[in-house]
C-alpha cells in the first residue's frame, strides 16, 4: 500500500524512472513506481488511503508545492456536508489534472480530474464531507505539482444542533 | 428510461462550457439504512467526455463526490453544432451513455 521507495534505489528502479520520464516527458520523479497511477487508469490504491500526503504520493508520485496561482472557491462554512460545492481556477499553465482531496474524510482523495490539450484548466463539482476539514487542490501544470488548500467548516444536523 | 446525464454544453468564441448533471446514488458504502444495514458502496468511477473522437476531459471519482454528481469545466477546440459524448462506469460496472449537441 505504501509508496515509499528503499534506501538504495535498485537499478530496476532507475530504469521504471527512465521509462516513465520518457513516457510522459516529465522532470525528475523520486516516486518512479507509483506514477503509474497518475495516468490513464483508475486509480484505485489512491482512492483508498485514508491519509492525504499518501494518497497525493500515491497519485502522483510527488510532493506539492503551495501556489498563490491556484484559486480554490469553497465555502467557509457548508450547512450541508453532503453537497459542498468546490470549485477551482488557476492561472497555471500546461495543466495536466487537477485533484480534490478532503483530508478528514475517511478517504482522503474525493476526486481527481485529467485535462488533455485544449481544456480550461478550471473545474467545479460538489463534494461529501464527513467533518470540518481542510479542502486541498492539486495542480499538475507541466510536470510540477502545486495546491491549495482551504479550510471548509461543516455544521453538522443543519439547525444549529 | 431516460438518461441518467444532463449535460448543457455552450459554445462562445472557441470556448466550450460544460455543464453536467448526473442521476447517482454515489453512495459510500459507509451508511447505514433504517434497518441498519450498510448500504454497499455504489459510485460513478470515471467519467469521460469526448468531443469529435478526441477525450477532452476525464474525471476519476471516489465516494466522496456528492450524490447526483455535478461537474462544469471547459475547453477550447469545438464549435457549435459538434457532438459531445458522455459516458460513465461505476463501481458495479454499469454505465450510462449520452450525446449532446453543442449550442
Amino acid at each position: 500500500m505504501t509508496t515509499t521507495t528503499g534506501p538504495h534505489p535498485t537499478r530496476r528502479l532507475i530504469l521504471q524512472g527512465a521509462v516513465s520520464v520518457a513516457l510522459i516527458g516529465l522532470g525528475n520523479l523520486p516516486f518512479a513506481p507509483a506514477l503509474a497511477a497518475a495516468n490513464d487508469k483508475y486509480p484505485d490504491e489512491a482512492f483508498k488511503l485514508k491519509n492525504e500526503a499518501e494518497a497525493i504520493k500515491a497519485l502522483y508520485g510527488k510532493t506539492p508545492e503551495p501556489s498563490d496561482k491556484i484559486k480554490l472557491d469553497a465555502p467557509e462554512i457548508a450547512e450541508n456536508g453532503a453537497v459542498v460545492p468546490v470549485s477551482v481556477t488557476t492561472t497555471l499553465d500546461k495543466v495536466t489534472s487537477i485533484s480534490f482531496f478532503v483530508a478528514e474524510n475517511p478517504n482522503a482523495l474525493a476526486a481527481s480530474y485529467r485535462f488533455p490539450d485544449g481544456a480550461i484548466p478550471a473545474v467545479a463539482n460538489r463534494l461529501k464531507m464527513a467533518k470540518t476539514s481542510s479542502v486541498t487542490a492539486i495542480v499538475e501544470a507541466d510536470g510540477k505539482l502545486y495546491s491549495a488548500t482551504k479550510d471548509v467548516k461543516v455544521t453538522v444536523g443543519g439547525c444549529g444542533g | 428510461m431516460a438518461s441518467s446525464i444532463r449535460v448543457r454544453a455552450t459554445s462562445k468564441d472557441d470556448i466550450t462550457e460544460v455543464q453536467t448533471l448526473i442521476q447517482h446514488p454515489m453512495d459510500t458504502g459507509l451508511v447505514k439504512d433504517a434497518k441498519g444495514e450498510t448500504i454497499p458502496a455504489h459510485y460513478i468511477q470515471e467519467l469521460k467526455f469526448e468531443c469529435n473522437g478526441k477525450e477532452v476531459f476525464v474525471a476519476n471519482w471516489g465516494t466522496a463526490v456528492a450524490k447526483d454528481p455535478y461537474v462544469k469545466f471547459s475547453f477550447k477546440g469545438a464549435k457549435k453544432g459538434d457532438d459531445l459524448k458522455i459516458s460513465w462506469t461505476d463501481n458495479k460496472g454499469t454505465s450510462d451513455e449520452t450525446t449532446a449537441k453543442i449550442a
